[in-house]
């Protein structure tokens, strides 16, 4: 007779065995080492909560603690590979094979140890994707998670930065998982409910917050003339003739300028209402000034941000926000909102090649994707219809009959010719490739693949890729922008001069813009301080972020 | 530090009075030129101290289409680079023009 419940039989041996250690659902952070090594057996998928912003820290440490005899060769299947303790855990054993999507404070280290075999890589994923295995392929076997407090009946409260979590606890507890929430503090009721206690098995007692890290705050005190010039570029040759009103925007300096030249640049141009009200965004202060001058309508996050909370809490019209009155986050739906239902997304990367393809990978770095893959790609499933999105449409094919021809995402990549150190940001030959070669990838890393990107902005000027009808005029399109770097110097200057006279590719003079204006007095707030007086002081910024 | 200097030819004289002009600031990332009309009328030079080396047909490719687009004939710029990124160069060199081009003179 074929055996239906093994899997439940087996979750409810794990939890007979972790129960002896804990009082109801309760569990002394002391003994959350002894909790991991009686629940989790070798060889198990186990997602270990964190992101590019909150950290089941505890959790993590507490693994790392655990009898390599006892708790081994784990696969991990987590979004972020971020804390120290993220690789240690491979170092001594504990973990062998990796699933994730997003490494970038360990880029570094992720990629001394995956050339030397000490992590055994699935795949690097977006958020997306591996939010979708989950469900597919990677479910995990036990679930790591972090709240801010808890019930004695295991109902958590997220707080504003709920992210994850609801996924992660959805392929796990319905699938016969178990599930493990740190959590700042029990009391006897939560503000509201995040995660429904009968999802929960146990709940370890931190005592403390979990790690976030403050990953959207840009100072505008660090913006340069030349993102300022990038930005109005942007501003005046992308939003307004495209109409765009439905976007994300990357974390980069080019896009804070954005957001800063809102109320200033765009105000002047009378772009109000116009461009830029509903948004896939996290709470970035840098749009604080924007809001608070009324340009948004609408905004959706992944996360929340370290210092927003108190503004949030007072602009429900704006923010998502829970019973509690604070945030409610949420990553796989707001990466489906800027998949399906913006119209562009413009962000910064650090190497582009001739066809336009993009990465933020260096062969000695190893970052992941996180989420720009999702919003800075054409969502081919996509059915409604939007001005911006038809007209990039028409750009692209204009001899297709409009009924029956597909619109285009704005896939916009903004940024200045060389980066940091004087790198160029315009390459002939990706070093994902090298690194793919090295690593015996069959995938190059590529962030956002050349034939999504629309339009690429310089302080050099625009290049309309949608506008473009053959390989060879992409390339000279891009060489057109990429000022003094050798693929800029390499250009034809001839069939250069040709696609500017079609409009294809936008010096700032074109746009009557004088690059002499681009000046820091054009921003809306110049300093971190500025943003908290444009709040009304209930920016709150985390304290690396002061400086008076 | 390397010296860099390009002498090119400008197609017209800098307009304006002003005798000299200093934009910018020295520090990481930025950079400082002085304007000085002490040129012939035709002349256009740029002395540069880099602290970057190699990055001569960079300087060559920026002076020339600086020259090319604003044509301050007559003036020498001297330039303190501060490891400043082409764009910045050109940001800096077009400001100090548009202010030696300023009508009154510099007091």
């Amino acid at each position: 007779m074929a055996e239906w419940q093994q899997n439940r039989a087996r979750r409810d041996r794990r939890i007979e065995a972790g129960i002896k250690l804990a009082e109801g659902k309760i569990v002394a952070a002391g003994d959350a080492t002894r909790l991991l090594e009686a629940v989790i057996q070798p060889g198990d998928r186990v997602c270990l909560e964190g992101d590019n912003q909150k950290q089941a820290d505890l959790l993590s440490a507490a693994l790392l603690a655990a009898d390599p005899a006892r708790l081994n060769t784990l696969h991990m299947v987590q979004s972020g590979v971020v804390l120290p303790a993220h690789l240690d855990l491979f170092e001594r054993g504990i973990a062998k094979r990796l699933d994730y999507a997003y490494s970038g404070p360990q880029s570094a280290r992720i990629a001394a140890m995956l050339f030397g075999g000490k992590i055994e890589l699935g795949a690097v994923h977006t958020y997306l994707e591996l939010f979708a295995r989950y469900f597919i392929d990677l479910t995990p076997h036990v679930a790591l998670i972090a709240a801010v407090s808890a019930d004695r009946d295991g109902n958590l409260y997220t707080g504003p930065n709920t992210e994850d979590t609801p996924t992660v606890v959805e392929a796990t507890a319905f699938k016969d998982g178990i599930v493990i929430a740190q959590v700042g503090e029990i009391v006897d009721h939560v503000p509201r409910v995040d995660i429904p206690g009968d999802r929960v098995h146990f709940v370890v007692d931190a005592g403390r917050p979990f790690f976030v890290e403050p990953l959207f705050t840009r100072d505008p005190a660090l913006i340069t003339e030349t993102q300022i010039l990038t930005a109005m570029l942007a501003i005046k040759g992308i939003y307004a003739p495209y109409g765009v009103r439905r976007l994300n925007h990357g974390i980069g300096f080019s896009t804070a300028a954005i957001e800063l030249l809102l109320p200033t640049f765009g105000e002047r141009l009378g772009l109000k209402g116009k461009i830029a009200t509903h948004f896939a965004l996290n709470p970035h202060p840098a749009l604080i000034p924007a809001i608070e001058a009324g340009w948004v309508e609408q905004i959706h996050s992944f996360g929340s941000e370290v210092g927003m909370d108190g503004y949030i809490r007072a602009r429900p019209d704006i923010y998502f926000t829970g019973s509690d009155g604070s945030l409610r986050s949420n990553r796989a739906f707001s990466q489906v909102a800027g998949l399906y239902a913006c119209d562009m997304f413009i962000g910064s990367t650090l190497q582009i090649d001739l066809a336009g393809n993009s990465s933020t990978v260096t062969t000695s770095r190893v970052a992941g994707f996180g989420g720009a893959p999702n919003m800075g790609s054409d969502a081919r499933g996509r059915r409604h219809p939007s001005e911006p999105w038809l007209k990039a449409g028409a750009d692209a094919d204009p001899v297709s009959p409009a009924p029956l021809r597909r619109g285009r995402k704005l896939v916009v990549q903004i940024g200045e010719t060389f980066g940091e150190k004087n790198a160029p940001q315009f390459v002939e030959r990706l070093d994902a490739i090298e690194l793919a070669d090295r690593l015996k990838l069959d995938l190059a890393p590529v962030m956002i693949y050349g034939d999504d990107v629309t339009h690429i902005v310089t302080e050099e000027g625009i290049a309309n890729l949608l506008l473009c009808r053959s390989p060879a005029e992409r390339e000279q399109a891009i060489r057109g922008v990429a000022g003094y770097t050798d693929v800029g110097l390499a250009r034809d200057r001839k069939a250069v001069e040709g696609l500017r006279a079609r409009g294809v590719i936008c010096r700032p003079e074109d746009l009557g813009i004088d690059p002499l204006d681009a000046d820091r007095s054009l921003l809306a707030a110049r300093s971190i301080k500025d943003l908290v007086h444009w709040s009304g002081g209930l920016y709150d910024p985390p304290s690396r972020f002061r400086n008076w | 530090m390397e010296t860099l200097t390009i002498q090119l030819q400008a197609p017209q004289p800098a307009r304006g009075r002003r005798a000299m002009a200093i934009v910018g600031v020295v520090g990481s990332g930025d950079l400082e030129v002085l304007a000085e009309r002490v040129l012939a009328a035709e002349e256009c030079h740029l002395e540069i101290s880099t602290a970057i080396a190699g990055f001569g047909p960079v300087w060559q490719a920026v002076a020339r289409d600086f020259v090319e687009r604003r044509s301050p004939g007559g003036v020498r710029f001297s330039i303190n680079d501060g490891g400043a990124r082409p764009d910045i160069v050109a940001i800096r060199l077009a400001q100090a023009a548009r202010l030696i081009e300023e009508d009154q003179p510099c007091t």
